[in-house]
């Protein structure tokens, strides 16, 4: 059994892997900023788990912009990708505009609750 | 200086003569009488002023004082006006008087106190008679060796000696005082007085008692006379002694012939009829013991008594055969009823008082007293056998003399002294003579000293005493080892040695001496201990340093109990308990709970080192007062304080919090960075180009422009995080990304319209 589900996991990650590889470049690249900004985000979580959460707001704004860029950047990935139905009307430059505005409006509110 | 009723010269003595100068001056002079600390009197000379005044310009009145000026001798004659308002005093040339004369006052415990010097009149305006309040008595004034103060005697009596309005009493009074304590009289001083002794023996007019008066100062100073002056008086006084019928001719007469009998040495002079003159005496006698000064007059003093009694001992003496011995046994009952109406003071003195107070002149208890004993004192010494007397009363009598200190009046001070020394020669009172004379050889032993609470054992019995020929004192050697603190009562008892003297000095017997020996209290083991009321046991116990200065805080609720324990020993060892020991805590709880303050308080006579120290704290835990319990007071309220300003309140800064170390931080700060670097190089490996960049010149400026737009807004939220504020930043950010949609517009859909160029194509 443990075989068959090992093997299943491989044969699974292999396909999905296979069918990522299908991606267009510019989605990949939206993926590669999300891992980066999660990853940064959870190194400030361990940070803040080591020495306590004395500044507790700078904690949060740092984990906040993290996981909001995050967001930003997904949505610019569901607006930009054209299987996507929905936004088969929005040319993707509109939507990397919206996702400027939005990331700098959201550094503004970080900055300021950064202290 | 004012002339007072009761002064002591010129109110009786109204022909009292007034004071020659031998210059015509005149001096007014005033002088000061006050008590000073302690009851200590002092003299003082205020101010002199001296008119250089001739004689002729003086008042009629003091013109007629003045004219004496050159004739000493026309002093004792004059009469002085009893209402001059002013006394003038004058100088005369005995100033050798005046030098600086000093005296030590003493106090009964033996201390020195102040020293009294300086050149002074005499003051006169102390209380003749002996009426000062009987505390006075008590007080710690010079009185145990009331003979030390020389000079103060000395300018007192010499004073009024210099001042030469005395009469011979004064003079033989003054002078008596001078020989028994032993004081020099000057040569002008006796030369001076003996002119006047001689002048009155000479003088065929002379009364009795002037006549007694010279013949006594006569003793003393040993006036040379001739053998006709005494012939001459001696047979006026027999006539006198014959015809007389009251007490005090007889007195003064007899007196009189006994002193030229002493004096001359004649040995055949006799009274005419002494029997009779006893008798006759002895009729004025009443049946209490005091005696009438004359038949035609009922009243009787003690005074009185004491004079009749100095008169039969001069019968006694002057009599040529023995006088019936029945006789002098009725004297002698009357002595003893005498004796019988003798006062006492609570503290053992005795004295002789007058009981009528409508006598003529009012003798005071001192002169009573003194006459009575002196009188004693003559009889005694006349007759065969000894006169039983009490003892006690005998002491009495010599310890009020010796408390009453130095009386202000210089008859008072006769008396004292006279009567002392009459004591001197016939009793002896203390270890010490009563005038300070060597003690002949005694034993004294101390018959037992028991502590005061024990009366029953005494610690040491029967010891005797060393004599110290030096000091004059008796001592004890050795303290036996078992005297522990505490309060004695020492009981001496004095023997004489000699078995033939013990006739002539009677012994006090067993006086009675509270001596508290003192030491230091050893205050060992000291605890304070909370206890559980219920149970007993000790819940919290705490030694307690009392010597040193620590504190000590228990706390304790209303439950339990608080118990201080601590044990006393004297030097020896025994326990010891005070006298007054006291654990002080505030009077009343109210309920309050907090911290109270424990005193600790210890004394007593025999401790030398009581203390009073403040232990420490108690925190007491007190349940919720009842319903109807009292409220503590409501503190006074000062309208002041309740609408001024309240006591500042300093603000306390929050502590910090503590920060991670710098070098922990630094290196997560580089972790945090590195997922950048992780983008950057997935980026690199996807393979990412900027081939859709815009090469044309003006997009490819705007495309730039654009992102230095987005560069310069995020370097505008770093410069807000490091310095700016928000509304500057707000500002500034208005600005910029206004600037940046419109570039980003350009750009953006330049590029969208590229691509759909692409796409179409």
């Amino acid at each position: 059994m443990a075989r068959s589900t090992g093997k299943d996991a491989q044969a699974l990650f292999h396909s999905l892997r296979s069918a990522y590889a299908a991606t267009p470049t510019t989605l990949k690249i939206i993926d590669l900023y999300v891992g980066f900004a999660v990853f940064t985000a959870l190194i400030q979580v361990v940070y803040m788990a080591i020495v306590g959460s004395f500044p507790f707001n700078s904690f949060l704004s740092g984990v906040l912009s993290c996981v909001g860029t995050a967001v930003l950047a997904v949505c610019l990935r569901i607006q930009v990708n054209k299987d996507n139905k929905e936004f088969k009307d929005l040319p993707p430059e509109r939507a990397f505009a919206d996702f400027v505005l939005c990331n700098l409006v959201l550094h503004l509110v970080i900055m300021n609750f950064l202290g | 200086m004012h002339l007072k009723k009761n002064r002591t010269i010129f109110s009786r003595r109204l022909d009292s003569p007034v004071v020659a100068t031998n210059g015509g001056s005149v001096i007014k002079a005033k002088s000061r009488w006050q008590i000073g600390p302690h009851g200590t009197r002092s003299f003082s000379f205020i101010a002199v002023e001296r008119l250089a005044l001739p004689a002729h310009t003086l008042s009629p009145r003091s013109r007629s004082l003045a004219t004496l000026t050159d004739d000493p001798h026309q002093l004792f004659k004059y009469d002085l006006n009893p209402d001059v308002s002013q006394v003038l005093f004058f100088w005369i040339s005995i100033s050798a008087l005046l030098t600086s004369l000093d005296g030590k006052c003493y106090y009964r415990n033996g201390q020195e106190s102040i020293t009294i010097s300086g050149a002074y009149f005499g003051d006169f305006d102390l209380p003749r008679r002996w009426d000062l309040p009987s505390d006075f008595r008590l007080s710690p004034i010079c009185c145990s060796r009331p003979f030390q103060t020389r000079g103060r005697i000395l300018r007192q009596i010499s004073s009024f000696l210099l001042l030469f309005n005395f009469s011979l009493e004064e003079a033989y009074e003054a002078l008596r005082t001078f020989e028994v304590l032993g004081i020099e009289k000057t040569a002008e001083l006796s030369k001076a007085i003996c002119k006047s002794v001689l002048g009155t023996l000479e003088s065929s007019s002379s009364t009795p008692k002037d006549l007694f008066h010279a013949l006594g100062v006569n003793g003393i100073l040993k006036c040379s006379s001739k053998e006709e002056t005494f012939e001459g008086i001696i047979s006026s006084l027999q006539a006198v002694v014959r015809d007389a019928n009251s007490l005090l001719d007889f007195y003064y007469s007899i007196g009189s012939l006994r002193l030229i009998k002493d004096q001359t040495s004649k040995t055949d002079l006799h009274l005419s009829d002494a029997e009779g003159t006893f008798r006759s005496i002895k009729a004025l006698s009443q049946s209490d013991g005091r005696w009438r000064y004359s038949s035609n007059n009922p009243e009787s003093s003690t005074f009185a008594a004491g004079i009749a009694l100095e008169a039969l001992s001069g019968v006694v003496s002057l009599a040529s055969s023995e006088i019936d011995q029945f006789m002098i046994g009725a004297v002698k009952n009357d002595i003893v009823k005498l004796f019988d109406s003798i006062e006492k003071y609570d503290d053992g003195t005795f004295y002789f008082d007058e009981k009528l107070v409508n006598m003529r002149e009012q003798q005071g208890p001192l002169a009573t007293t003194s006459s009575v004993v002196r009188g004693l004192t003559a009889f005694s010494s006349v007759i065969t056998e000894s006169l039983n007397l009490p003892g006690d009363k005998i002491l009495g009598i010599a310890k009020f003399f010796l408390g009453i200190g130095i009386p202000g009046d210089t008859k008072n001070f006769f008396d004292q002294v006279d009567l002392l020394a009459c004591l001197e020669n016939n009793r002896q009172v203390k270890v010490n003579t009563v005038l300070g004379s060597h003690a002949p050889p005694l034993t004294v032993t101390l018959v037992r000293a028991f502590s005061s609470s024990a009366r029953d054992n005494s610690i040491i019995e029967n010891q005797e005493l060393k004599f110290d020929p030096q000091d004059a004192v008796y001592f004890l050697d050795d303290l036996p080892a078992s005297f522990d603190v505490g309060e004695y009562i020492f009981v001496f008892k004095m023997l004489v040695q000699d078995s033939e003297q013990q006739t002539v000095y009677a012994t006090g017997t067993l006086t009675q001496v509270p001596i508290y020996v003192t030491g230091l209290i050893k205050i060992e083991n000291a605890k304070i201990a909370v206890l559980d009321s219920d149970l007993g046991s000790v819940e919290t116990q705490k030694k307690l340093d009392l010597a040193g200065e620590s504190t000590v805080s228990v706390s304790a609720n209303h439950l339990q109990k608080l118990r201080l324990s601590f044990q006393m020993s004297t030097p020896l060892g025994n326990a010891f308990k005070p006298h007054q020991d006291f654990l002080g805590l505030v009077e009343k709880f109210f309920y309050l709970s907090g911290r109270y303050d424990i005193q600790l308080t210890v004394g007593d006579a025999v401790m030398e080192n009581s203390l009073l120290r403040e232990i420490g704290y108690v925190e007491l835990d007190l349940p919720e007062p009842p319903e109807n319990a009292s409220r503590p007071p409501p503190q006074p309220v000062d309208p002041y304080t309740r609408y001024g300003p309240k006591a500042e309140i300093t603000h306390i800064f929050r502590a910090p919090e503590k920060r991670p170390p710098e070098e922990l931080s630094l290196a997560f700060l580089v972790l945090t960075i590195l997922p950048l670097f992780g983008f950057i190089i997935g980026l690199l490996r996807l393979g990412v180009n900027l081939k859709n960049f815009p090469t044309s010149a003006v997009p490819a400026t705007f495309a730039v422009i654009f992102h230095l737009g987005i560069a310069a807004v995020l370097l505008l939220y770093v410069l807000f995080w490091l310095k700016l504020d928000l509304f500057t930043t707000l500002k500034t950010l208005c600005f910029l990304g206004v600037f940046l949609m419109v570039v980003g517009h350009r750009t953006l859909s330049h590029l969208a319209s590229a691509s759909a160029k692409l796409k179409s194509a």
